[in-house]
């Protein structure tokens, strides 16, 4: 055969093999947003994991001399100590900041492993089983979607208040957990789709007339194609879940005085809002960069999975 | 090789159904390569009364209805007619791979190699497919998954049967592509299935489906969603390679010309039903069933008259939903009777006894002499 590998082997492969996720991020490096977005999330993360440990103060240190000093206010911005000021009991408002970034990307990083914990093996065992299992599972997660959010979030750690489940992580692992637990279902159901699609799929029936087993074509055949869109929504789902702990912190649910979350910092600082706006305006700031990264780095995935989307949606 | 087919003949997984002296010595000595002539007298596949059913909301749906056949190691047996008329199916259920629901296999009995596949289970039967059957798909575009390699593909069949190391499977897996034509095979392992053509394509599926040297090829319209240059490339490398392991072919097609250039014999299938089984040449030179002269008729020819239309067959085949008892064709039919309006006519012998044929008209007392 006289192809072009016979004769010019050299010409033959110009371009390395590329598989679906060397494609996908060579095409997320394109998209400038996403990458923005990409690295601020990568600073929080940084942020998350050594920012008390670069930060200037403990997070509950108080400074109490130079509140004092300034005749029991709050110091603002701009001061030679304290850059982004403190609070009322002469707290660093930076390295609070720093320490609330540890709950928010907690946050993202807990209530999404129980989201895919959860979601995924519901929502393919429902897709690839189909007929009655499906039935049942989609109508427990029917239920689960209609329960008050809320309502369930402060039952769940009112329930487990007092055992070691709900002391865990200063008492945020069951918040944290709650918020999994009440957004699992979007998940669920995208990957119960993506199954139902993709296990008509010919390559499937391929797999299987070469003796390839029920739990294989779902976890190397099907998955793999199908969680794109997962990971897409997951990563959407980070910003919502910031919020709702935000939500949470701000009615006094989940982590507790004197620690303080970006969301509890606003609550907090709402009494003085007047006054002293950097107490409400930072963490603002910090809550809607890192919400505005997230989204950005999700819309950027969802393009780059699925180039057939692009500029669609 | 040899220690995989010990268990594939390990007596504790099959079930065997024919009892014969012949079989029962099979079962206790493992087969070794190349004494298939051994059980030349046997077949390899004997499918008898076999029916599958579909069960939808507007009624059952009679796919294959009441099939008998046989294929003998080796031997390649093509199984032609239109589109609809139950090839697939009947292909589907050798491997057990029907749809269930809404398919089901109702009745018959599918005897492979001694083993009686209906009465296999799950496991049983995983073990049987790509292993002992390989399975060719219609369009090699979508067969492949795109997001796995060529040889993590290739080699998913060898892991599973063959129990090789990694190592000596992507030996394998190279070997094999390189076998069925696909230049510098070692490189091209860690590519995607997008980094093919879609007749490279077809030659990986084949690849795919001689992994574990199987007995049996299923052969769905192998070059249906190929070109007619790389078809007649691809039919060439299944021909070669079925006589180099010795590997018997169901070839399901509905493109006469690749039957009679492929099998040994050839099943007519219409509306679920076999109408006219043959050799190669007896179908082609003498067919004894109205409904083969169509398919034949309807073939272009070099010798046809310019500006003429091309022939074809009236209709549509029948709706499986309550098939009448009456001869199927019938409707179609420019020779059809009385009788045919009435009774279904049987699979009877026409001369030879290996030619039998369904229809009236054609019978020794027929009015078709």
């Amino acid at each position: 055969m006289a192809t072009v590998e016979a004769l010019r082997p050299e010409l033959a492969r110009s371009k390395p093999a590329r598989g679906l996720w060397g494609d996908a991020f060579a095409r997320l490096r394109k998209n400038r947003l996403a990458m923005v977005g990409l690295i601020i999330v990568i600073v929080l993360f940084l942020l998350a994991i050594f920012g008390p440990i670069v930060a200037p103060y403990a997070y509950q240190a108080q400074d109490l001399k130079a509140v004092v000093a300034n005749g029991n206010r709050p110091i603002h911005p701009g001061d030679a100590h304290h850059i982004l000021g403190t609070d009322q009991l002469g707290r660093d408002l930076l390295s609070r900041l720093m320490d609330g970034a540890r709950i928010s990307m907690s946050v993202a990083i807990v209530v999404q492993l129980v989201v895919l914990l959860i979601g995924v093996p519901i929502g393919a065992i429902a897709g690839w089983f189909g007929g009655r299992i499906d039935n049942l599972l989609m109508r427990f997660t029917d239920v689960m979607y209609a329960f008050p959010d809320l309502l369930f979030i402060i039952l769940l750690s009112v329930a487990f208040r007092e055992t070691p489940f709900g002391k865990a992580m200063d008492g945020l692992l069951v918040v944290f957990v709650a918020i999994g637990l009440t957004i699992w279902v979007t998940v669920a159901r995208l990957v119960r789709g993506q199954l139902l699609a993709l296990k008509e799929t010919e390559y499937v029936e391929a797999a299987r007339a070469i003796g390839v087993s029920d739990a294989k074509i779902v976890t190397r055949h099907l998955l793999p194609n199908g969680i794109g869109p997962v990971i897409v929504a997951v990563t959407l789902g980070i910003p919502s879940a910031i919020l709702a702990e935000s939500t949470l912190a701000y009615i006094g649910i989940g982590v507790k005085a004197p620690r303080a979350s970006w969301g509890s910092l606003i609550a907090d600082g709402q009494r003085l809002i007047r006054s002293d706006p950097h107490l409400v305006l930072f963490p603002g700031i910090f809550i809607a960069v890192a919400l505005i990264s997230f989204t950005f780095l999700g819309d950027g995935l969802r393009d780059a999975l699925d180039p057939k989307l692009k500029g669609k949606q | 090789m040899a220690p995989a087919d010990e268990t594939m003949t390990d007596p504790g997984t099959p079930t065997i159904i024919e009892v014969s002296p012949d079989d029962a010595r099979r079962v206790q000595t493992p087969d070794e390569p190349g004494t298939n002539k051994a059980h030349k007298a046997d077949k390899l596949l004997k499918v008898t009364g076999l029916s599958t059913h579909f069960f939808t909301q507007e009624g059952v749906v009679q796919a294959v209805d009441d099939v008998t056949f046989d294929l003998g190691y080796g031997e390649t047996l093509g199984l032609v007619g239109e589109s609809g008329c139950g090839k697939s199916v009947t292909a589907l259920s050798i491997a057990r791979l029907v749809p269930d629901p809404p398919g089901r296999i109702v009745s018959g009995s599918i005897v492979f190699d001694g083993i009686d596949v209906l009465k296999l289970d799950g496991d049983e039967m995983r073990h049987l497919r790509g292993k002992e059957i390989g399975f060719i798909f219609q369009d090699p575009l979508t067969s492949l998954n795109p997001t796995l390699t060529i040889g993590y593909q290739i080699a998913e069949s060898i892991r599973q049967h063959m129990g090789l190391s990694s190592k000596a499977a992507s030996e394998r897996v190279a070997e094999l592509l390189s076998k069925v034509g696909i230049p510098r095979a070692k490189d091209r392992l860690k590519d995607y299935p997008h980094q093919f053509s879609g007749g490279m394509r077809q030659r990986v599926m084949i690849a795919i489906a001689l992994a574990c040297d199987p007995k049996l090829i299923l052969a769905d319209e192998p070059t249906t969603a190929l070109d007619v240059t790389i078809q007649a490339q691809i039919l060439e490398l299944i021909q070669k390679l079925s006589d180099e392991f010795h590997t018997a072919v169901l070839m399901i097609t509905h493109d006469l010309g690749i039957a009679a250039g492929m099998c040994d014999r050839v099943n007519v299938m219409y509306a679920g039903r076999i109408v006219e089984t043959g050799t190669v040449d007896e179908l082609f030179e003498s067919p004894r069933m109205p409904y083969a002269w169509g398919l034949l008729d309807s073939l272009p020819r070099l010798d046809d008259v310019r500006g003429d239309r091309l022939r074809t067959i009236e209709g549509m085949p029948p709706l499986l939903i309550h098939p009448p008892d009456a001869c199927r064709f019938e409707p179609r039919c420019r020779f059809s009777r009385d009788i045919c309006r009435r009774d279904e006519p049987e699979l009877t012998q026409r001369g030879n006894p290996l030619h039998l044929a369904r229809c009236w008209a054609t019978q020794p007392d027929g009015w078709i002499p």
